[in-house]
């Protein structure tokens, strides 16, 4: 009877890693998220949404059970590549799910370019992401910096404004986001008077208030985000600028802020690839599957964790669990619409959600949707070559 | 800019330049008159803050509320404690390498960090400024100037004055100096300096927590806002010159019309004009701008 049980355990164990192996076994999905730091709660949505979407296909994606190997990457990028290294060579991962910080996200695409591994991004904006870092083994379920910039762009020129002035950290992501408004708005025969920026994370906005208040433009566009968004909103009205001067921004200036800025921000417009009452059956029910599971709200982070989900799944579908399969994996996700949440999109040539901007408006302490401020909008994905 | 908005600049930079000065005194009394490196400094200011809007509910149900009976309230807790850190850990570093102090210090960043996420949680959160407090002077045409900031720079100008009549007028002041040059002279003419330190202490902590409670409105509250104003603060004390109340305030005046007037009229350089600022005074003056003792 000992002896019976031994060799049960024995077989057991020696099977394990010959499953591993294999494409028809466990499929092992690293999801390298930050579990602490400022980003957390972005990490836990992320996650959320993608175990949700998982849970609803029973467990399964392309007909293999998924396991999850999570990684707290503490939104450091000077640890993203050990980070994801581990998840590749120590865990053998399959895939890898990640980050929210654009620099973490940055060191995963080298990474993943690298080492051909399977990358899909459920944040991090950075536009090389799907630009010069672009690989055919990445994807992106949410979007570039350089979408919800230009969609204000064109929005802010069909207010009838001329003369703008932007205002930003001087980083990455508010580079790119004023790059992409820029563009569109300076397209539609408007002109950007004055770029101001202020170093990151630097909150004291009395100066650039007073150097606003001084040049008088017709509107101002923004991009701040977190604790910074709920200041600089707070100030701007405090300052009496906001019925002179009407404040545009990206959808980050009042996301997950509204609660600090309280009526300061009652009004503003901002453009993102979601809002808060989108009203479709497939958000409604995915809503409500959402609130049922966690007891929670959903966010746009957490639309972007069940998309990655599903970007997976319409790739392993096509390649039948098989994750060798790069070619083929790529092409299906080229010619799918994935059935979002936040309205269908599809995947451009460098992997980059084709999505609808939404503008939104500030009403009581949600960020409801006054319109598409730009229908089905592609990111160049420049300086991508596949 | 003409002369209107230059006016208005230099308000900004005035009233930026006061709250930095708030922001650093606690420092300049850990740091500056004890001889502690307390990178801790940030996370008092973070606690204050925070305290600033969990404390306003409770106190608002027990005592009737009021921001400035929230105030008061978070001030007895933040001198308990300071009291209680000193003796706890602060007491064995004074005769300690820098070293140890910061590497304990910095121990109790990561821990405050942590804890605050576990009792308050990692969302950002306003705080309202007092009713009374909470109007706008007209400022030119199309600005206005938010009172309660004003309210922030007279409490400034108060607590500098009150904080420099302490140490250059009265006999306390007197005894904390003599302790700060040396210890063994001052105990042996029976002055219990380890009671005095820990009163000092107490006082340091709780200015940091007090600030952190004052600037809430102003600067909202938000995971991580401890380590953003500790780097100025240490700025502001060696430019000051260690130990000098004076000093810290002339140091906290001329950071803010560096970095108000930078960002405006050289914003390439806005990120750096405050370190180039504190590089060229060290080179000037090696000991900062007024040296104590």
């Amino acid at each position: 009877m000992i002896f019976l049980r031994l060799t049960v355990i024995a077989a057991a164990t020696l099977a394990a890693p010959l499953a591993c192996a294999q494409s028809t076994g466990k499929l092992k999905v690293g999801l390298m998220l930050p579990a602490t730091g400022t980003f957390a709660a972005l990490g836990t949505a992320i996650d959320n949404g993608f175990r949700l979407y998982v849970a609803e296909q029973g467990g399964k994606l392309g007909g293999r059970e998924v396991e999850y190997v999570r990684v707290d990457d503490e939104s450091d990028p000077a640890k993203a590549t050990d980070n994801i290294n581990k998840l590749i060579k120590r865990d053998n991962v399959d895939v890898v799910v990640g980050s929210v910080h654009s620099g973490v996200a940055m060191a995963m695409a080298k990474v993943a370019k690298d080492t051909g591994t399977l990358l899909i991004v459920p944040n991090a904006g950075a536009d090389a992401v799907t630009g010069p870092m672009c690989a055919p083994n990445i994807f992106r379920s949410s979007f570039s910096n350089w979408q919800p910039g230009y969609a204000m762009g064109e929005a802010m020129a069909k207010k009838g404004h001329r003369k703008v002035v932007t205002i930003t950290w001087k980083y990455a992501a508010g580079d790119e986001m004023v790059r992409g408004f820029r563009e569109a708005f300076t397209k539609a025969g408007g002109a950007v008077v004055k770029e101001l920026n202020l170093p990151f994370p630097n909150v004291e906005f009395q100066a650039l208030l007073t150097d606003i208040a001084a040049t008088r433009p017709d509107a101002v566009f923004a991009f701040f985000a977190g604790g910074g968004a709920v200041k600089f909103v707070k100030d701007y009205a405090a300052a009496g600028l906001r019925s002179g001067i009407p404040l545009y921004g990206t959808g980050f200036l009042t996301d997950g802020t509204l609660e600090a800025q309280a009526a300061d921000a009652e009004g503003l417009l901002t453009t993102l690839h979601y809002a808060d009452s989108l009203n479709t059956p497939r958000d409604n029910a995915f809503r409500l599957a959402y609130a049922k599971a966690y007891k929670l709200q959903p966010d746009v982070y957490a639309v972007q964790g069940y998309d990655a989900a599903q970007m997976l799944a319409i790739g392993l579908a096509a390649v039948k669990g098989d994750v060798g399969k790069k070619a083929e994996f790529a092409a299906a996700l080229r010619k799918a619409r994935i059935d979002s949440p936040r309205g269908a999109f599809t995947v451009s040539a460098s992997h980059n959600p084709v999505q609808d901007i939404y503008l939104r408006q500030v009403v009581g302490k949600q960020n409801q949707v006054v319109g598409v401020a730009s229908a089905a909008l592609a990111d160049p994905g420049r300086g991508c070559r596949m | 800019m003409d002369f209107a908005t230059f006016l208005i600049q230099c308000l900004n930079a005035l009233q930026y330049g006061l709250l930095l000065f708030l922001v650093a005194s606690g420092l300049t009394l850990i740091f500056g008159i004890m001889g502690v490196i307390n990178l801790a400094h940030g996370s008092f200011y973070m606690i204050g803050a925070y305290m600033a809007y969990a404390l306003a509910p409770i106190v608002a149900s027990t005592f009737g509320g009021g921001f400035f009976a929230t105030l008061a309230f978070g001030l007895v807790i933040a001198v308990i404690l300071g009291y209680v850190l000193e003796w706890a850990f602060f007491s064995f570093l004074y005769e300690r390498e820098h070293l140890q102090q910061v590497l304990m210090t910095y121990g109790l960043i990561l821990v405050f960090e942590e804890l605050r996420s576990l009792l308050v949680g990692d969302d950002v959160h306003g705080v309202a400024p007092p009713a009374i407090l909470s109007g706008s002077l007209p400022l030119g045409e199309l600005m206005t100037y938010p009172v309660y900031r004003l309210f922030i720079s007279a409490v400034c100008l108060l607590l500098a004055l009150g904080m420099y009549f302490v140490f250059t007028r009265t006999r306390l002041g007197m005894m904390i100096r003599a302790g700060s040059t040396n210890r063994e002279m001052v105990q042996s003419l029976g002055v219990d300096i380890k009671f005095l330190y820990r009163v000092v202490f107490a006082a340091g902590v709780a200015i940091a927590v007090f600030a952190g409670m004052v600037a809430a409105p102003v600067s909202s509250v938000y995971p991580g806002m401890g380590s953003s104003v500790l780097i100025i603060c240490f700025v502001v004390v060696v430019i000051g010159g260690i130990g000098s109340i004076r000093g810290a305030l002339a140091a906290a005046l001329l950071i803010g019309v560096v970095d108000t007037f930078g960002k405006v009229l050289l914003p390439q350089a806005a990120g750096v004009l405050v370190y180039v600022l504190m590089a060229l005074i060290l080179l000037w003056k090696p000991d900062g701008l007024f040296k104590a003792g």
